[in-house]
């Protein structure tokens, strides 16, 4: 039986129970949400689960919403069944202060630098990883530059009117 | 009374009872190719392990694209694998393309893989004449040199630049080829096929290069997996994953070609599969080429989609056309706003699958983009790949993974 986004929709509600997931589907590729407490069981199914079959980790990056209180950051998983050609994105969301979510790196060796970069930029806590520490900035940085909260320009300069430029 | 000063350096605690040597590699060591360290333990010749650091040249591409309108975004990818910055442009054009729903017409799509193959040789030229110069034979280096220097000269004539070359435009080309540009393509295609002969004559069956290659940096394809390869150090291990089939983009489906596979993973396969994906790109082009020229009529003229909300218009409608030039404001003014939505698109790069994950809130620049940079991903295997192994095949190791410190670090 082909795997679709049906079938996953049901091996993982049926594994996990009705409610537990939030399913969404984005130009095909369905995204699946679930608390972040359980991240590593259900990417631990994803892999094992004989059909669905979800072993390459083929992309890891956080995602910074600023607006969304006690849900400010998501940490998003491409994941693709190289067998049956089928990709699909998981996310889980974290709130900012106590960013913490379980390090894939056990099941993924190509996790590592992937969570290390999320850590660099994000300052998402992956708990269990073997090495957080920056990868890309120096040491000594001590915020995260990609949280939203850092605008990329000087916000004191009142040389530029950003209205002007579509950038209000 | 004076006394005596006595200046000592000051070792590490341990340092002189300590058996092993540490050794650092790079970040700007000749033979690394790019800005890259790795801080060696050694025994002798041997590698106990190494630690690989990264980031000297990070550019915050990320942080930058929150800011800039999608056209302005292209000359970033550019600067990720610069070995074969086409490929990252038409990656960045295809993602905005699908978040956009834009059509692109069938001459567009084999415009597009005639220079994205041709990039795609000059990348897999540069890493393997590179292999060839570190098993200490600069030959090959040289000879494929002028080859490179011709792909150059083709994208120089489609878009102006060629090593960083910002080339396409959302929907399409910024300007139809030249006949200058068929006749440098014409004159590769008839002529490039004997010096890849040549130059696989100088490697395949040489005796010190299979000594140096056959055996070391191996992978088996489950590791490889698990560490998330892709391209032909995947493709390498005998694992035939090829974005290009398995996703196909930009018209790839209509095309006839194989994915060779190795089986060993180890830098003598990855050799080979690069050079046998130069005569499956030769093929590619050859047949994209013949497709573009069975166009007739106005089709033959058709270098973009009709897309004019991000699609700039021709300087002299600009200049003479109301409507022209309120397109071109707008879109050099960042007024056009995309739609809401997340995607993510990949393409074959010259060193394994290149992602962009766009997330667009509805406004002028991406609320989020992350570039799925695959050597990046694979670096980091880097260590199991040589502990055990002796440093001068580390250096070998390196060249044949085809790292480009502008991709690992964006």
């Amino acid at each position: 039986m082909a795997v679709t986004n049906d079938l996953i929709q049901q091996k993982l509600t049926a594994k996990f129970g009705e409610g537990f997931f939030h399913f969404e589907e984005s130009y095909g590729m369905l995204t699946i949400e679930a608390p972040k407490e359980q991240n590593l069981k259900v990417l631990q199914f994803l892999y094992e689960e004989e059909e669905l079959a979800f072993r390459f980790l083929t992309d890891l990056c956080a995602v910074n919403y600023p607006d969304l209180p006690g849900r400010e950051l998501a940490v998003v998983y491409h994941l693709h069944n190289l067998a049956n050609n089928l990709r699909i994105r998981f996310k889980v969301f974290t709130g900012i202060e106590n960013p913490d979510i379980f390090t894939a790196s056990k099941l993924f060796s190509s996790a590592n630098w992937m969570e290390r970069e999320t850590y660099d930029f994000f300052g998402v806590n992956f708990v269990g990883h073997p090495n957080l520490k920056r990868i890309l900035n120096v040491d000594e940085m001590d915020y995260f530059p990609m949280r939203k909260e850092f605008p990329l320009e000087d916000q004191t300069r009142r040389d530029k009117d950003d209205e002007m430029f579509g950038r209000g | 009374m004076t006394e005596n000063h006595h200046h000592h350096v000051k070792l590490p605690e341990g340092s002189i009872e300590k058996q092993t040597t540490t050794l650092n590699v790079g970040p700007t060591h000749p033979a690394t190719h790019g800005v890259f360290q790795n801080i060696m333990e050694l025994d002798g010749e041997r590698i106990v392990s190494t630690e690989s650091t990264v980031g000297y040249i990070h550019r915050a591409f990320e942080k930058i694209a929150e800011r800039r309108p999608l056209y302005q975004i292209t000359p970033l990818t550019d600067r990720l694998n610069y070995c074969s910055s086409p490929i990252n442009n038409m990656g960045w054009h295809l993602t905005c393309e699908k978040l956009l729903g834009v059509e692109t017409p069938k001459r567009v799509d084999y415009l597009r893989i005639i220079i994205m193959e041709l990039a795609r040789i000059s990348d897999h030229l540069i890493c393997n004449s590179i292999v060839g110069v570190d098993t200490g034979a600069y030959t090959g280096f040289l000879y494929v040199m002028q080859y490179r220097e011709l792909i150059y000269e083709i994208y120089e004539e489609v878009c102006g630049s060629r090593l960083t070359t910002n080339i396409g435009r959302i929907g399409g080309f910024e300007r139809n080829f030249s006949n200058t540009a068929f006749t440098k393509l014409e004159k590769f295609l008839k002529e490039y096929p004997s010096v890849l002969k040549e130059f696989e004559n100088l490697f395949t069956r040489n005796r010190i290069f299979m000594e140096r290659t056959i055996g070391t940096g191996a992978i088996s394809a489950e590791r490889a997996l698990n560490y998330g390869f892709t391209g032909p150090n995947l493709r390498a291990t005998g694992v035939d994953y090829d974005v290009r089939v398995h996703s196909p983009y930009s018209s790839y489906e209509d095309f006839d070609f194989t994915i060779p596979v190795g089986s060993t993973g180890d830098n003598y396969d990855r050799f080979l599969v690069r050079n046998e994906e130069m005569w499956q790109s030769l093929g590619i082009i050859q047949q994209a080429y013949r497709k573009i020229q069975e166009f007739k009529g106005e089709e033959a003229e058709v270098f973009h989609a009709n897309v004019p909300e991000y699609y700039l218009p021709e300087k002299k409608d600009v200049y003479t056309k109301m409507e022209a030039l309120i397109w071109h404001f707008k879109i050099i003014m960042g007024e056009v706003d995309m739609p809401k939505g997340e995607v993510y698109k990949s393409v074959e790069g010259g060193n394994g699958e290149l992602g962009f994950y766009l997330i667009s809130d509805g406004g002028r620049a991406p609320f989020r983009l992350h570039f799925r940079r695959p050597c990046f991903i694979y670096y980091q295997a880097y260590p199991e790949l040589v502990t055990g192994g002796m440093l001068s095949d580390a250096i070998v190791t390196m060249s044949s993974l085809n790292l480009i410190a502008g991709e690992m670090d964006a």
